[in-house]
């Protein structure tokens, strides 16, 4: 039908279909959010798997990863891996060293004074 | 290699419109391009990325200071922005489809239509902005906002500054690159047989707005 290679592309119907998709998952982002599950955690743990998958619609069907070469979904991945490795050990590393962080928010007036300081 | 390349005939057009002479044949001009713009993609996630990381690390010694700040927010403008960035999507995948098609008006529609909503967004922004400037509710040092409950809040302002102004700045740049992919298209630059700059500026488009898919519900709907 077309001339470029990749012609294995996904018809109209499929994007409106993701577009639904993408529509009613933000639907439900909004309402999960206004739900107590108990903890906090619970809600950003959600949330995130939600964007998630919102994420992977948008990569697979609108940037053509799932039609493509395996080559870009590989270079892709690999961004993700790194971004993970990053956040980890950036977590571990602020976790554990607790008693460098100064604490220096439990007034408002403090919050001013740490930040002119942290300013000059 | 699939086979299919050998829909373009070398002996009928020995020089077909938008092959460079450094590549074989279309098909290998094509994924050449696309390697390169996934990589700079990948550059684009690490960039947002420690955005993302900053914020996590300091939502989670800071839970209430940015639990209280995030109600500054306009919910619903969020949710309308993101109706707005996802629809946007939508048309622009849609541009490809009909560029692949060789269509070259509906092409030049769904282009504008992008552009449109592009707009849309930054104008849901900059109602958002000017309303945070008015009520003091700015990044650091300059927060100024009387009455907060909560120390701290300042910092989710910094963050949220931060990554929607990153954000805002490529919507631009998304913006910059569709106009002159339209234009290209009004030219007649684009045929069936060679329509990458449409996929790589959609590429960059949809990459935008899968930031803002992450951005929305840490900024607006957990804090």
């Amino acid at each position: 039908m077309n001339t470029q290679a990749h012609a294995k592309h996904p018809t109209p119907r499929v994007y409106a279909l993701v577009l639904l998709a993408l529509l009613l998952l933000t639907a439900m982002t909004v309402s999960a959010s206004g739900v107590d599950f108990g903890s906090p955690g619970v809600n950003v743990v959600i949330a995130l798997l939600i964007a998630s998958l919102k994420a992977c619609l948008v990569a697979l069907f609108f940037m053509h990863l799932r039609y493509d070469k395996p080559i870009n979904a590989v270079i892709f991945s690999t961004g993700l891996v790194f971004l993970a490795l990053f956040l980890i050990f950036c977590l571990i590393d602020f976790e554990s060293r607790e008693a460098v962080v100064p604490e220096n928010l439990k007034t408002p007036g403090a919050v001013v004074a740490g930040g002119e300081a942290a300013a000059k | 290699m699939t086979p299919s390349t050998n829909t373009l005939d070398p002996h009928a057009h020995p020089h077909p419109t938008g092959l460079q002479h450094h590549f074989a044949d279309m098909e290998q001009q094509a994924d050449a391009s696309k390697i390169g713009m996934w990589l700079f993609l990948v550059t684009e996630v690490l960039l947002f990325g420690g955005l993302f990381v900053g914020f996590a690390l300091m939502q989670g010694r800071h839970h209430e200071a940015f639990l209280a700040a995030h109600h500054h927010l306009d919910r619903s403008l969020g949710i309308l922005n993101t109706v707005v960035l996802l629809t946007s999507s939508w048309t622009m995948v849609m541009a490809v489809h009909s560029a692949q098609q060789g269509e070259r008006k509906r092409l030049i529609v769904y282009l504008a239509l992008t552009l449109v909503f592009a707009c849309a967004f930054l104008g849901v922004k900059y109602l958002e902005y000017s309303h945070k400037f008015h009520e003091g509710l700015l990044p650091g040092k300059y927060y100024s906002h009387r009455g907060d409950t909560v120390p701290g809040q300042f910092m989710f302002f910094s963050f949220y500054f931060m990554m929607t102004g990153l954000h805002g700045l490529h919507i631009v740049a998304g913006m910059a690159a569709i106009s002159w992919v339209l234009r290209r298209a009004m030219r007649g630059d684009f045929s069936g047989a060679y329509y990458t700059p449409v996929e790589i500026v959609g590429l960059y488009w949809h990459l935008v707005d899968m930031i803002w898919i992450y951005l929305f519900p840490l900024l607006y709907l957990i804090g």
